[in-house]
């Protein structure tokens, strides 16, 4: 019975995977050309390429970025739809729509907010403060651009962090909020004493996933910005991308591809290793 | 220690009420159990005497002052959770202490607090232990430590048994019973088990939808029942409730057989129905009954000690008696149930006991 879904994802999945690493060791271009076997050539090309570790660079900054803003954003949300509020099925559905819209359909919105200098984000700032802080060139300015890039992201993506959370929520027992009300704990000792140490594997798979996930960046980086302004959104998988793509180097593409997953596998022990529980 | 005062409380869920007009008084030191069957509130009230539930109308007051509107952890009180709600990712030592710290105390005192308590309780080895690696038993000790360590006024228990296995449960009553013995503190159990509640209790409070039946010493609650669901519902197994028409002068007639009635003739008019109950405990306990009844036997459980017969009067009601010595009495066979006439309860036809 599984034996269908096995097979589409052997095909599909599995064996494109493990193809990837003969490739990366050969000249393979998207064009049907004599393939060569070049030994780790293309490896050490894309680690002595400057843009490579400039999107290595980026890539980690975006990740240290929207990390905490993502998962933060994620578990205010699921805090409060947790409540017993009025209208609540209504919040956690509008909370999570932007979770089901298209990235693409998010970037238009956000390209949108962001444009220098009449969009509404810059009016609403001149608003606020009469004017004293100028209009920000959201995506043009270097010093901006990634930042943008992030509120975007995690804007985009927090409703699958924010259900992961209010699953986890609801896996605490509530007398275990009574008990420490009964010992005097206030709201935030509750949270503090309850709530978060109660999150704890919560936390490890949430932060993990959004981690890889932030380590993947690109459709956004690509429709908004193609890497710029000077390269200061260029990523690992953007310049995955423009080398198999546009520069139509499938194994030196494939290379990149082997790189990073090794980084991502090594980030994801390492959080792994240092999130588990000490006993 | 501290007297808790009921007047009047209550509590609705927008327009259904739980709790109907509670008036309760429990003594300074006093060991009260509310017990009823799943639903009658007796959670809902220890919860509302907690401060976990807000109290709709009435008052709660807790060693003299009105506590309606102080917050849990302000009223004195200490409560053991069915489920014993430990945090799951402290030690013993974290888990008694945790109140007191957050509380700020000294060190020296909490830590002479949780060594007190850790005594009584025999937790001195575990204290370094998490809740996982705990026995349920045990948990149920760190849950009751955490309360000692507070020092509180009231001691509040919410089913705390229910969740051990039946040797442990006896032997954790007997520790609660001494425990209460020794620190001498108001004590409030909730259970639906009426075993606990009879021998832990120095005053039942027995519930039902959210009414007090019935309170008192459990003796006086299991001789001197106020109506037919106290009867029934104290005693195990419950008593024989049987249907009785009043004749004239002063003569009840169950199922053919003919008594005199068990209350004075003024009070039941003759003609009218009335229950007549009888305990399986008080059957042929003594060798001159002042009555007997015909009991055709269904089938006999045999306790070791004692041996349970069930079976159906004349007219097809059901009747357990209880008998130490049966012999090889077997299903089908007639015997003959004799009792006491002061053994006997009568209650009217809305339920109430008529005297």
């Amino acid at each position: 019975m599984l034996l269908p879904a096995c097979a589409i994802v052997a095909f599909f999945l599995l064996l494109p995977f493990v193809l990837s690493f003969p490739m990366s060791l050969t000249n393979r271009r998207l064009i049907p050309r004599p393939v060569r076997f070049v030994g780790f050539d293309n490896y050490i090309q894309v680690l002595t390429d400057p843009i490579f570790w400039r999107a290595l660079f980026n890539v980690t900054y975006f990740t240290v970025l929207v990390v905490p803003v993502q998962c933060g954003f994620a578990l205010a949300m699921a805090l409060l739809i947790n409540q017993k509020i009025p209208g609540r099925n209504f919040f956690r559905g509008a909370l999570f729509l932007p979770a089901i819209t298209s990235i693409a359909v998010v970037c238009v919105i956000w390209g949108t907010l962001f444009q220098y200098p009449t969009g509404p984000l810059n009016q609403i700032i001149g608003f606020l403060t009469f004017g004293l802080a100028g209009p920000i060139d959201w995506l043009g300015n270097p010093n901006s651009s990634m930042p943008a890039i992030v509120l975007l992201s995690a804007w985009q993506a927090y409703g699958f962090q924010m259900v992961v959370y209010l699953a986890g929520l609801q896996g605490i027992p509530g007398d275990l909020y009574e008990a420490a009300r009964l010992d005097g704990a206030s709201t935030w000792q509750r949270f503090r004493f309850v709530t978060w140490p109660g999150l704890r594997q919560t936390n490890i798979f949430v932060i993990i996933i959004t981690t890889i996930q932030a380590f993947k960046l690109f459709t956004q980086v690509n429709i908004l910005t193609q890497g710029g302004p000077r390269d200061s959104t260029v990523t690992v998988v953007q310049y995955m991308y423009s080398v198999g793509f546009v520069g139509q180097k499938l194994g030196l593409a494939s290379a990149v591809a082997i790189i990073l997953f090794f980084i991502v596998l090594v980030i994801s022990l390492v959080q792994r290793a240092v999130l588990r529980d000490p006993k | 220690m501290a007297i808790v005062e009921l007047k009047k409380a209550k509590k609705s869920y927008g327009a259904v009420d739980i709790i109907h007009d509670v008036d309760l008084r429990i003594e300074d030191g006093e060991f009260a159990v509310f017990v009823g069957p799943s639903g009658c509130g007796k959670s809902t009230l220890l919860r509302m005497i907690a401060g976990l539930e807000s109290v709709t109308a009435g008052e709660i007051s807790i060693d003299g002052e009105g506590v309606n509107h102080v917050d849990p952890s302000e009223r004195g009180v200490a409560m053991v959770f069915q489920s014993y709600a430990l945090y799951p990712h402290m030690t013993v030592k974290e888990n008694m202490s945790f109140g007191l710290r957050i509380g700020k105390r000294p060190k020296a005192e909490i830590d002479e607090r949780v060594a007190v308590a850790s005594r009584i309780l025999q937790l001195d080895q575990l204290q370094d232990r998490r809740p996982s690696q705990l026995s349920g038993g045990q948990r149920q000790r760190v849950a009751i430590g955490r309360a000692i360590v507070r020092n509180p006024k009231v001691f509040l228990f919410d089913e705390p048994l229910s969740n051990l296995d039946a040797e442990l449960r006896v032997a954790t009553r007997v520790e609660i019973a001494k425990l209460h013995e020794s620190l001498g503190n108001t004590m409030i159990y909730v259970t639906h088990d009426q075993t606990e509640a009879m021998t832990l209790a120095d005053k039942i409070v027995v519930l039902r939808k959210g009414r007090v039946e019935q309170f008192g010493p459990p003796l006086e609650l299991y001789e001197n029942p106020d109506n037919v669901f106290v009867a029934g519902f104290i005693g195990s197994p419950k008593m024989n409730f049987f249907n009785g028409t009043v004749e004239k002068s002063g003569i009840v007639r169950v199922a053919g057989a003919e008594f005199p009635a068990p209350f004075s003739a003024k009070t039941s008019q003759p003609g009218s129905l009335v229950t007549i109950g009888i305990r399986p405990e008080h059957f042929d306990r003594d060798a001159t009954p002042d009555a007997t009844i015909d009991v055709l036997v269904d089938f006999v459980e045999h306790l070791g000690g004692t041996s349970f017969i069930h079976g159906r009067l004349a007219d097809g009601e059901r009747i357990i008696v209880e008998r130490r010595d049966v012999g090889d009495l077997k299903s089908g066979k007639s015997i003959k149930a004799g009792f006491k006439m002061k053994d006997v309860r009568a209650f009217d036809a809305a339920g109430l006991r008529i005297r």
